[in-house]
């Protein structure tokens, strides 16, 4: 996997837009995957995971090719969504209630944009939950903690991604996981 | 809680799969004896458990093609760039072209003054050169921008550049007469002048016969 996207990048380098595509059709999910459990919505996700992928693009340059491409994609993907939760400063949250409704939250405004089986519908509540915890976890905790349990990465990579000691990735590891049980306890 | 914080971090250094054995067994030995604690490790458990499960999510279907479309364009400067990169010989042979093609251009253009080759027993009326009768001029004569009247004798070429050559009965030019008034004729004659310069650059301390033969093959 590596070899190819080596072989893939120097292409890019050399001019070759199309070879990019394959780059972008192997980590897509990953890279959505990670801008969908930091932001909790599935539109800015997709907004920070295109930008991720043309940032990198256009970083091709500068990216060192003996290192691990998808380090520096991820570094790049979680450093975009950092700046967009500290820049949004939400005056209202979509699960707040709507006022002169009945109990009705701005979630029953938007049409869902997930198409589900039957058979996983009853499974979406549980993971609107923990997606809902998850996003209320403190930003510093909030990167390690997907990195680490979503998106399976080892501490070293995830120190690499945030650019920290791993001392600190621990740290926060531990107080992530803290506040995750205070949060999920009761689930 | 009265319990020593050190079996709190017992719990994450287990999580972190970095626990010592010792302290491995001494953390299962106080969570036996330890409600609080043990319940607190299964919070633990259970949250990361939960979060673990969260379904994998996929990018939606078009996302490559978005990013794809999103991305910049090549600049048309890249792609030229690119080109006279991997064509260095094309490049130096349109440039050439180019550069060419552009000096010859200008000539032709800013030369409207009657010019002629310096041969002493030219006379010039006006915009036409006669060469007199009973002279004989040595050498090839070329006029610009004016007429050419031989009623004497040239020994050597005749060339008239966007003018008129007249030939008087008792004219005689031993060598080739050429009028050149379109452009083109005038670009295969310069041409073939700075070939023959090339040529005979090239072949200068060499004898004269393999000069003229070079000119030929050239030509």
């Amino acid at each position: 996997m590596d070899a190819i996207i080596k072989k893939r990048i120097k292409q890019v380098l050399k001019g070759d837009q199309n070879a990019y595509a394959e780059i972008v059709e192997l980590y897509k999910d990953k890279v959505y995957q990670l801008c969908y459990r930091m932001l909790g919505n599935r539109h800015e996700a997709e907004d920070m995971a295109q930008e991720a992928f043309i940032r990198a693009y256009v970083n091709i340059a500068s990216f060192n090719i003996e290192l691990k491409f998808s380090t520096w994609l991820y570094r790049i993907a979680t450093n975009l969504c950092i700046d967009r939760i500290r820049k949004k400063k939400p005056d209202y949250y979509l699960d707040a209630e709507v006022s002169g409704t009945d109990g009705l939250t701005m979630y029953s405004q938007i049409p869902s944009d997930t198409r589900l089986p039957e058979d996983e519908v009853e499974n979406m509540e549980l993971q609107d939950i923990i997606q809902r915890e998850i996003s209320n976890l403190p930003e510093k905790y909030r990167s390690v903690i997907v990195l680490k349990y979503i998106e399976e990465l080892s501490l070293n990579e995830i120190s690499e991604i945030l650019d920290m000691p791993l001392g600190t990735v621990k740290t926060r590891i531990h107080r992530g996981r803290e506040a995750l049980r205070h949060q999920l306890r009761n689930v | 809680m009265k319990c020593p914080e050190k079996y709190i971090a017992y719990m994450h250094e287990y999580l972190d799969e970095e626990i010592s054995k010792e302290d491995a067994l001494e953390l299962k030995a106080h969570l036996i004896k330890c409600g609080d604690c043990h319940r607190h490790f299964q919070e633990l458990e259970k949250s990361l458990a939960l979060v673990k499960s969260v379904a994998h999510i996929s990018a939606p279907d078009d996302f490559t093609m978005r990013v794809m479309n999103a991305l910049p364009k090549e600049k048309k400067k890249v792609g030229v760039q690119r080109w006279f990169r991997q064509h260095p010989m094309l490049t130096a042979a349109s440039l050439f072209i180019v550069l060419m093609m552009g000096s010859l251009l200008s000539t032709w253009n800013t030369e409207k003054a009657l010019s002629v080759s310096k041969q002493p027993n030219l006379v010039i009326d006006h915009d036409t050169v006669i060469v007199p009768e009973g002279e004989v001029v040595k050498g090839d004569v070329v006029v610009r921008n004016g007429s050419l009247r031989v009623e004497g004798q040239i020994d050597g070429n005749a060339t008239v550049i966007n003018g008129e050559n007249y030939m008087a009965s008792a004219g005689q030019v031993t060598g080739d007469v050429e009028e050149i008034n379109a452009i083109f004729e005038w670009i295969w004659y310069h041409m073939k002048n700075t070939a023959k310069e090339v040529v005979n650059f090239f072949e200068d301390k060499e004898n004269a016969e393999e000069q003229s033969l070079g000119v030929a093959v050239f030509l």
